[in-house]
């Protein structure tokens, strides 16, 4: 910034009365609407206004694959009040008000990244032209940071693309392509990005010389539901039920963002913006926003972690992938990893017939993926060309990456990693895809025991996002990297996690759902378990998630859970018997609940035979149960950072929203027992270990924590 | 020897799919998917890091309209830089063979360093064409401006315009197909109908056993087919349990009163493909490669199609071993092309004929007598099967081989083709 406030962030260049404008924060590798550049913005467009010059005006970005990226983020958490945040979104408002005012028509020249206060800018222009470029994506993610659009897209978006259209957008946060964008209306024209400039400045040029008429699309059917107040009404009524039924309970800005397209449609400009700022402000300062800005950081910094302490090693380059194990999880690693990384992999297993099911169940998932048009035939047919498979080694030597996903027992672990260590390179990383052996003891089998190292992948892998990396007692950090950095390339979320029994994820799982099973054994309902943590916020309840996780899995890793750590975590509920009752989960169509066409239904009222329970009928308060289960996994994150299972608070909130689904509006386990205060939450455990046993006893951290009132975060941000 | 300026050039590793019989196992995979399984293979069992490829040769002879060069969709694969270039060529049966040459070429004269050839066939997807009238209404009524004159152009289409046109497998001279030359060659010849048929049983023989002591099935890398990715491992044409009285059995295919060319000693309409890694010899060393053998020389010959169309190995060998600078008892192992039974043993004929050598190559003696414990010792294209570009990386690679095995000094590949031609090639070891 200079001695007048200037930032440098725009260059003003005029050429044939067109004045294009470009836009490129310096030292920054994509552009942000800053306080500064707010300015910036006004005082060019002042003087370019009284240009006698210029006749219209063309916005674009000097920055590679980002045109703006919205609001600067670091300035939206610095709210600290209700007026300040309103201030700052009538302030943007104000500026794009300029824009939209415009005597001299204004053009904006899209390509990249253009998003929440980027799209808004440019909905604030005359005239949008776009190039077709795969990274040209327009979106409005404000409702997952807990917010809305809080410069005038509440109240542009719908006018340009409808009704249907801007509540898409607002309402998700999607992203939208250059195709779809053209089709809805929301850019003008969309053009290669050599001549995007050229076109750009010949659109505003156009439209100095006179009004420029445009084709409103959709017909009668589009004016009725996206211009008619009538059709509105309909859509809206429609849109306000589906969110209540989604979000409304845990997340206020979607209906808020409602409130507000509505009262802008009824509205003029003048009051809908007004409105919208209100609300818009209201939302900042809710917990739900704060939480979602925390983990939207948490992820962001995670994903610069490069996983070891400094100094970090480089992470050696993964340029083959070898699998062994083209089950279930095998074939799922492979096909992200043809997918996010691209990089040729072979996929081994012992005989033909698995490895045939294997690349089946590969193409099934790539296939998928084109039946839902995420890609192209073309593109499918390039992935699937990326993966081969075979039953002999060929392709380990050249591989610098080999991950085993074999049968969960050690001794065929072990065997593999010989025979693996027999043909690969020194320098090869050996990766166990293991959930609930221990890397160090796989390791024991290795000469290099440096290069061996955990992935812990979540089943199906191609849906989840997390990846416990796990680190033995002698992996070197280079091999960590590596690992880290690679699981990266798959497009996961990546946090490190020391060796012990569970790792991080199904160490909190167990004593929530060894709980889950003490309430079933005490006669709750089956329903009722289930609701009552849906209630608190999980996507599915804890029974359910047996169910997908699988029986079988679900009781290996208990009695592992068990033989680790003793009676905290002693299974509760005869899995057992329910798995030799032919009993898997929703992977043979038999669990806790009924399939129908592999559809799950209905509690099978018959588990509550096998397990000797009669269910009592259900109580009437959920409120007690969510407590016992949510308490259980409190506690447990809790004693896992003792023993340094992660590294910190951050690493194990971001395992838990990614592991698990963890309520994201409460921001992890770390996150919701600072909300809650470490004095009330040892208060609530020693409660809960009164009346129902010793495994509630407060882990000692939390006793620390609440003895001088500390926080697992620092401050208060 | 030596390249003409010094080079040598090696015959590092090979690999093919599994050739199966047309309309099989392999129907639903195209030429080129099968060429790219073939590559695919060859780059994870050799190790060569894709970016070290320098060039992509590949033979096709009935190409896809849709991907008439199928060498750069293989070089398009997704292990390989996309700045590897490629070329398909067409020198009919022989094609592979020429791939290998051509790579043997490019390779002595400096042009690259490292070069996969290769050939790649499916009979199961060979296009079918429309007939000319019919072909041209689409055009017209494409250009047509109105609806109306657009049903004008296509109600002139009548039934017959609609019977698509098949490509046989026919010389276009002489309209003599492929099956009618062998026979042609038989009776002229005077190969008789159990020659032919004692000939196929020893093919089938042989590499049955090539398959069952694992040295055909070393050279073959499984195929997973989707959509149920069910693998095929080995080539379906092979009959371990056949008999001269099976095959004397057969009905005559081409000529039903006085022919002795039959569907058993012939080769089967077969898909499948063959990639081949050759290298100059320096790039061996350095990217530590053992090689298998080199090319010593390899020659080309043609003879008129209406005559006996299968001849041309009769000039292509004498040339090829002249050039290598070595006799024919010098050879160590030979790896004939079966195309026909009458074609192998007339060629056979031809090599150990004085007479024949005299009146067709000005020769006083004749080329050599064949040792029959070093002639196609796993069998050839008969029993194998005989995708037509992709035969000549088979044999490259299974000559190759055996020489490693059987540490034999010199080898010698002969392929007939279509429209007269001959190819052959010389191997050599260290």
């Amino acid at each position: 910034m200079d001695a007048e406030g200037r930032t440098g962030a725009l260059t003003t260049a005029v050429e044939d009365g067109v004045a294009v404008v470009t836009l490129d924060l310096p030292g920054e590798s994509v552009n942000k609407f800053s306080r500064a550049v707010r300015d910036e913005f006004r005082t060019t467009f002042t003087a370019l206004q009284g240009d006698a010059a210029v006749r219209a005006i063309v916005i674009t970005s000097g920055k590679q694959d980002v045109f703006l990226a919205g609001a600067d983020i670091e300035e939206f958490v610095a709210l600290r009040t209700v007026e300040e945040a309103r201030r700052l979104s009538r302030d943007g408002q104000a500026m794009l008000d300029r824009i939209a005012d415009s005597p001299k028509p204004v053009v904006a020249a899209i390509h990249g990244v253009c998003v929440g206060g980027g799209l808004e800018l440019v909905l604030a222009c005359h005239y949008r032209v776009a190039t077709d470029h795969p990274k040209t994506v327009l979106a409005s993610p404000e409702v997952q940071l807990g917010i809305i659009p809080g410069a005038g897209g509440c109240v542009r978006l719908p006018r340009l693309v409808g009704l249907r259209a801007a509540l898409e957008m607002i309402l998700t946060g999607k992203n939208v392509r250059a195709a779809k964008a053209l089709k809805t209306g929301l850019v003008d024209e969309l053009v290669p990005p050599a001549i995007l400039r050229q076109v750009a400045v010949r659109a505003a040029r156009r439209l100095a010389d006179g009004p420029v008429r445009r084709k409103r699309r959709g017909g009668l059917r589009g004016w009725f539901f996206d211009r008619s107040a009538l059709g509105q009404a309909i859509v809206l009524q429609r849109a306000r039920a589906m969110t209540r039924k989604r979000t409304a309970r845990h997340y206020p800005a979607p209906l808020a963002a409602l409130d507000a397209i509505r009262y802008c449609l009824a509205s003029g400009r003048e009051q809908g913006l007004e409105h919208e700022a209100e609300l818009f402000s209201r939302m900042a300062m809710t917990d739900v926003s704060r939480r979602l800005v925390e983990v939207f950081f948490a992820t962001t910094a995670l994903k610069k972690d490069p996983g070891v302490p400094p100094p970090a090693p480089s992470p050696r380059p993964v340029a083959q992938l070898a699998i062994l194990g083209a089950g279930f999880m095998g074939s799922g690693i492979a096909a992200v990893a043809a997918a996010q990384a691209a990089v040729p992999v072979r996929l081994k297993d012992a005989d033909l017939p698995r490895v045939s099911s294997g690349l089946k169940a590969l193409a099934g998932i790539v296939d998928e993926r084109v039946r839902r048009r995420s890609i192209t035939r073309r593109e499918a047919a390039r992935q699937l060309a990326l993966v081969s498979g075979g039953v002999d080694y060929a392709g380990f030597h050249a591989a610098d990456l080999v991950i085993e996903a074999v049968f969960e027992d050690l001794d065929v672990k072990r065997q593999v990693l010989r025979e693996v260590e027999a043909v690969a390179r020194p320098g090869c990383v050996f990766a166990s895809n293991t959930s609930t052996i221990s890397i160090s003891r796989i390791a024991e089998a290795s000469t290099r025991p440096q290069t061996v190292v955990g992935m812990h992948f979540f089943s199906p892998v191609h849906r989840m996002p997390l990846l416990e990396v796990v680190v033995g007692e002698r992996t070197a950090a280079e091999t960590t990297v590596t690992a880290v950095a690679f699981g990266r390339r798959l497009g996961k979320t990546v946090i490190v996690v020391r060796d012990r029994p569970g790792f991080f994820v199904n160490r909190i799982l167990a004593p929530y759902i060894n709980e889950a099973g003490r309430l079933l054994m005490e006669g709750v309902p089956i329903p009722v378990i289930d609701r009552a943590m849906t209630g608190w916020g999980f996507p599915v309840g804890p029974v359910t998630l047996l169910d997908e996780v699988g029986l079988d899995v679900a009781a290996k890793a208990g009695h592992v859970m068990q033989e680790a750590f003793g009676g905290r975590l002693a299974q509760s509920c005869n899995l057992d018997a329910l798995v030799a009752d032919r009993r898997l989960g929703r992977k043979n169509g038999r669990g806790f609940f009924l399939y129908r066409a592999g559809k799950k239904s209905d509690p099978d009222p018959s588990v509550y035979g096998i397990l000797g329970v009669t269910p009592a009928a259900p109580p009437v308060d959920d409120a007690p149960i969510a407590e016992r289960l949510a308490f259980a996994m409190l506690n447990e994150a809790a004693r896992a950072l003792e023993e340094g299972v992660v590294a910190q608070p951050r690493d194990g909130d971001i395992g838990a929203l990614f592991g698990i689904g963890f309520p994201a509006f409460r921001g992890g386990p770390f996150r919701t027992l600072d909300a809650l205060g470490a004095r009330a939450a040892v208060d609530t455990l020693a409660r809960l270990a009164a009346t129902h046993g010793d495994r509630f006893a407060p882990a000692a951290s939390l006793v620390a924590l609440a003895e001088h009132g500390g926080r697992f975060y620092p401050s208060n941000r | 020897m030596v390249g003409q300026n010094g080079r040598r050039v090696a015959i590092i590793a090979g690999c093919r799919t599994p050739f199966a019989k047309s309309g099989t196992v392999l129907k639903d995979l195209s030429a080129v998917e099968l060429a790219r399984l073939a590559t695919r293979e060859l780059l994870t069992r050799s190790e060569i890091p894709p970016a070290k490829v320098d060039q992509v040769i590949f033979g096709q002879v009935i190409p896809s309209v849709l991907a008439p060069n199928v060498a750069r969709e293989v070089s398009l694969l997704p292990q390989f830089p996309r700045t590897v270039p490629a070329f398909s060529l067409n020198r009919a049966c022989a094609s592979s063979g020429q791939a290998v040459a051509d790579a043997y070429d490019q390779i002595a004269l400096g042009q690259a360093d490292v070069i996969i050839a290769g050939g790649t066939e499916s009979l199961s997807d060979i296009p079918i064409l429309h007939s000319k009238r019919f072909a041209e209404l689409l055009v017209q009524a494409s250009r047509a401006r109105t609806l109306g004159k657009r049903v004008a152009t296509l109600a002139k289409v009548r039934p017959r315009d609609l019977v698509p046109v098949t490509p046989a497998i026919a010389e276009p001279s002489t309209g003599e197909t492929m099956g009618q030359s062998a026979e042609k060659m038989a009776k002229e010849n005077g190969i008789t109908r159990q020659a032919q048929d004692e000939y196929a049983l020893r093919s089938h023989r042989l590499a049955a056993q090539g398959t069952a002591d694992g040295r055909l099935t070393s050279e073959i890398a499984p195929v997973f087919v989707p959509p149920t990715y069910d693998a095929v491992v080995a080539d379906n044409g092979i009959r371990a349990d056949s008999s001269l009285e099976q095959l004397a059995a057969l009905k005559p295919a081409f000529d039903r009163r006085y022919g002795s060319v039959t569907a058993g000693n012939a080769s089967p309409l077969t898909d499948g493909a063959s990639a081949v890694l050759v290298m100059s010899d320096e790039a061996a060393r350095a990217l530590g490669y053992t090689p298998l053998a080199f090319v010593r020389s390899y020659a080309v010959a043609a003879v008129d199609p209406g005559a006996q169309l299968l001849m041309g190995p009769g000039y292509a060998v004498p040339t090829a071993l002249e050039r290598a600078g070595i006799a024919w008892k010098d050879l160590g192992l030979v790896e004939m092309h079966e195309a026909f039974a009458s074609q192998v043993l007339s060629n056979i004929q031809a090599f150990e004929s004085d007479m024949w050598a005299r009146e067709h190559l000005g020769r006083s003696e004749r080329i050599g007598e064949v040792d029959w414990e070093a002639l196609n010792v796993m069998g050839g294209s008969i029993a194998i099967g005989h995708p037509f570009a992709a035969t000549g990386g088979r044999i490259v690679t299974t000559l190759a081989n055996e020489m490693r095995r059987r540490n034999v000094q010199f080898g010698l590949i002969s392929v007939c083709a279509q429209g007269g031609m001959g190819f052959a090639m010389v191997l050599e070891r260290m």
